[in-house]
């Protein structure tokens, strides 16, 4: 079975928020939400990069363990959804999650939370028809046999979606082609201690 | 740029029309041979140059600053009206202290306790009065404070089960029960909870302020712990209005119970801009305050009925017969004795002008 990740060349994104636009669209998303985000560090300085994140999609999903009502599921193919029908808008997935990923349109009184949404991974969720399920949690691409909108238009192939071995291959690739030892994360010295990185710097 | 189109036409008139494709395919010859070389240098890309001319990447200092949540002035996210950092890294800590302490020791805190009371029970028993009553009765709560207490009271039951429905509830009720019901079981347990912590919050506080001048520790009260409250040495040990335990009680009430609706606020209320951090924060003082009170709360409740002939009346009716009084609270007794009534009075008080009669005069 396959196991879904995102993964974002922080070497190749250029900032154009057009992963966050497309996921707007292809979901149609409430409004106040927004499932992506690009985020920029040393924004203007010479060593600037910017990474764009949504849900991740985690193996051991920290949401999913604290959630009070036990309403995530991941499905065969290791993405993480949850079923609105059972949220009651604790936050909680919000306090847990590495990547802010979780969102709540605030529609009530006191700021109370309204159902929790976020990234699927263009997998939609549970619903009994497919005009439902468009309404709940936006499109079902994976369905459909396509992969996430956001990284199927990123114009710089900066946003991978797919398969972890098939991200990790053409990711693989770029960094033996960038040819340098830290080519995937430059200069984290971490970096060679990962594994990505480290055969490439070998095979480069 | 202008004035070179403008030119154009008078100096070229004499190239004849040879002359132009010649020169074009000069042009693009020279053009394909440069690109050739580009390539050439290109394949021969040595990575040290690459590094010391290409932009720098993000080092180690950065990164560790991405791991510790810091965002500098220079940090951007693109989300509308947000200003979350890359990456959370608190949220595991919280999650570690919430789902690998806070739930397992909720559980074995709340669990023994109502493991010692039951035994408790079947061993030692209740503890009756040693006397005879004398049927005569002191007022003791007044119907406000009654009133005040049970609202308190029941709230603090709702709030403690549908809160530990929240931390505990999915791994009973869902599977029992199927989704639909565990659904509308937790949606009603949240709406409950999270509409009635403030009234609870706010009843506690009228609640304690009522009854401070009744709980302020007295040395007797240092006695009364020593003796166990009188179960250590089968001897009576001095107590005035509130005995060394109640006091504890009120205390305890006073401290953690704040406490824990002072998180409850931070948690109930996110419109306020605190942050995923705060909240972390607040949750985990909520719960491990929450799951102590609960605990404690199931002694109060034991002493205050089964635990304890002639104790529940106090808070029901209002009156206390002596012989309770004098076994229990023997200085209030002291103060109080000569205002007591015949159950034969109160009857007729209570026909004439109902219940809402000053109480007796109290000391700590
Ligand atoms: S919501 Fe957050 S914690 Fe859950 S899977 Fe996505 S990234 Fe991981
Ligand atoms: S907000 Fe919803 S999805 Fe998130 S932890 Fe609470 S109930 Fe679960």
């Amino acid at each position: 079975m396959a196991q879904m990740k995102f993964m974002c060349d922080a070497e190749r994104c250029i900032e154009c928020n057009g992963c966050v636009t497309a996921c707007k669209n292809a979901n149609d998303v409430e409004w106040g939400i927004q499932r992506r985000r690009v985020v920029t560090l040393n924004d203007g300085e010479s060593d600037e990069m910017s990474i764009s994140v949504a849900c991740m999609h985690c193996d051991d999903a920290p949401c999913m363990a604290v959630c009070p009502t036990d309403c995530f599921y991941k499905t065969d193919d290791g993405i993480v959804l949850h079923d609105k029908d059972l949220c009651i808008g604790c936050g909680y997935c919000l306090y847990a999650c590495p990547f802010g990923a979780p969102q709540f349109p605030q529609q009530d009184a006191f700021g109370e939370r309204g159902k929790m949404d976020k990234c699927t991974f263009c997998a939609g969720g549970p619903a009994e028809t497919k005009e439902e399920e468009y309404e709940k949690y936006g499109a079902n691409r994976i369905a459909e046999g396509k992969l996430p909108l956001c990284a199927e238009m990123c114009s710089t192939k900066a946003l991978l979606a797919g398969d972890a071995q098939d991200v990790a291959d053409i990711f693989r690739q770029r960094v033996v082609h960038r040819g340098h030892e830290d080519g995937a994360w430059s200069n984290n010295p971490k970096a060679s201690a990962d594994n990505l990185a480290y055969d490439a710097a070998r095979k480069g | 740029m202008n004035q070179l189109t403008a030119q154009a036409p008078g100096g070229v008139p004499h190239l004849t029309h040879w002359q132009g494709v010649w020169r074009w395919l000069l042009l693009a010859f020279a053009l394909v041979l440069s690109l050739g070389v580009a390539q050439v240098v290109h394949a021969q890309a040595d990575p040290d140059r690459e590094m010391s001319t290409g932009a720098p990447g993000i080092d180690a200092d950065q990164w560790r600053q991405v791991r510790s949540g810091e965002t500098g002035d220079n940090y951007r996210t693109s989300r509308y009206e947000s200003d979350y950092n890359l990456i959370n890294s608190s949220g595991e800590t919280w999650r570690q202290w919430r789902n690998r302490w806070v739930s397992p020791f909720g559980l074995i805190v709340i669990g023994g306790m109502i493991v010692i009371i039951t035994l408790f029970y079947l061993i030692v028993g209740r503890k009756e009065l040693e006397g005879e009553r004398t049927g005569r009765k002191l007022f003791r709560w007044p119907l406000f404070l009654r009133a005040l207490h049970w609202s308190v009271a029941s709230l603090f039951i709702v709030l403690a089960l549908t809160g530990l429905n929240l931390l505990f509830g999915k791994f009973v009720f869902r599977g029992l029960f199927g989704d639909a019901f565990w659904g509308g079981m937790i949606s009603a347990s949240k709406f409950l909870h999270n509409y009635l912590g403030p009234i609870f919050g706010v009843l506690l506080i009228v609640l304690l302020v009522c009854l401070i001048k009744d709980n302020i520790p007295k040395k007797h009260d240092l006695e009364w712990f020593k003796k166990g409250g009188g179960m250590v040495g089968k001897k009576h040990v001095d107590a005035g209005f509130a005995n060394g335990g109640e006091k504890a009680w009120y205390w305890i009430l006073a401290t953690v119970g704040v406490l824990v609706v002072a998180s409850g606020f931070v948690l109930d209320f996110p419109n306020f801009g605190q942050g995923r951090d705060t909240m972390q924060w607040a949750n985990i003082i909520h719960a491990v305050g929450a799951l102590g009170l609960t605990a404690v709360s199931i002694g109060h409740i034991y002493i205050g009925t089964l635990g304890t002939e002639g104790s529940l009346e106090g808070m029901t009716t209002g009156y206390v017969d002596e012989t309770w009084a004098k076994e229990h609270h023997n200085l209030w007794y002291e103060e109080v004795k000569d205002q007591s009534v015949s159950e034969q009075e109160l009857v007729d008080r209570r026909a004439s002008k109902g219940a809402g009669d000053s109480p007796a005069t109290r000391s700590s």
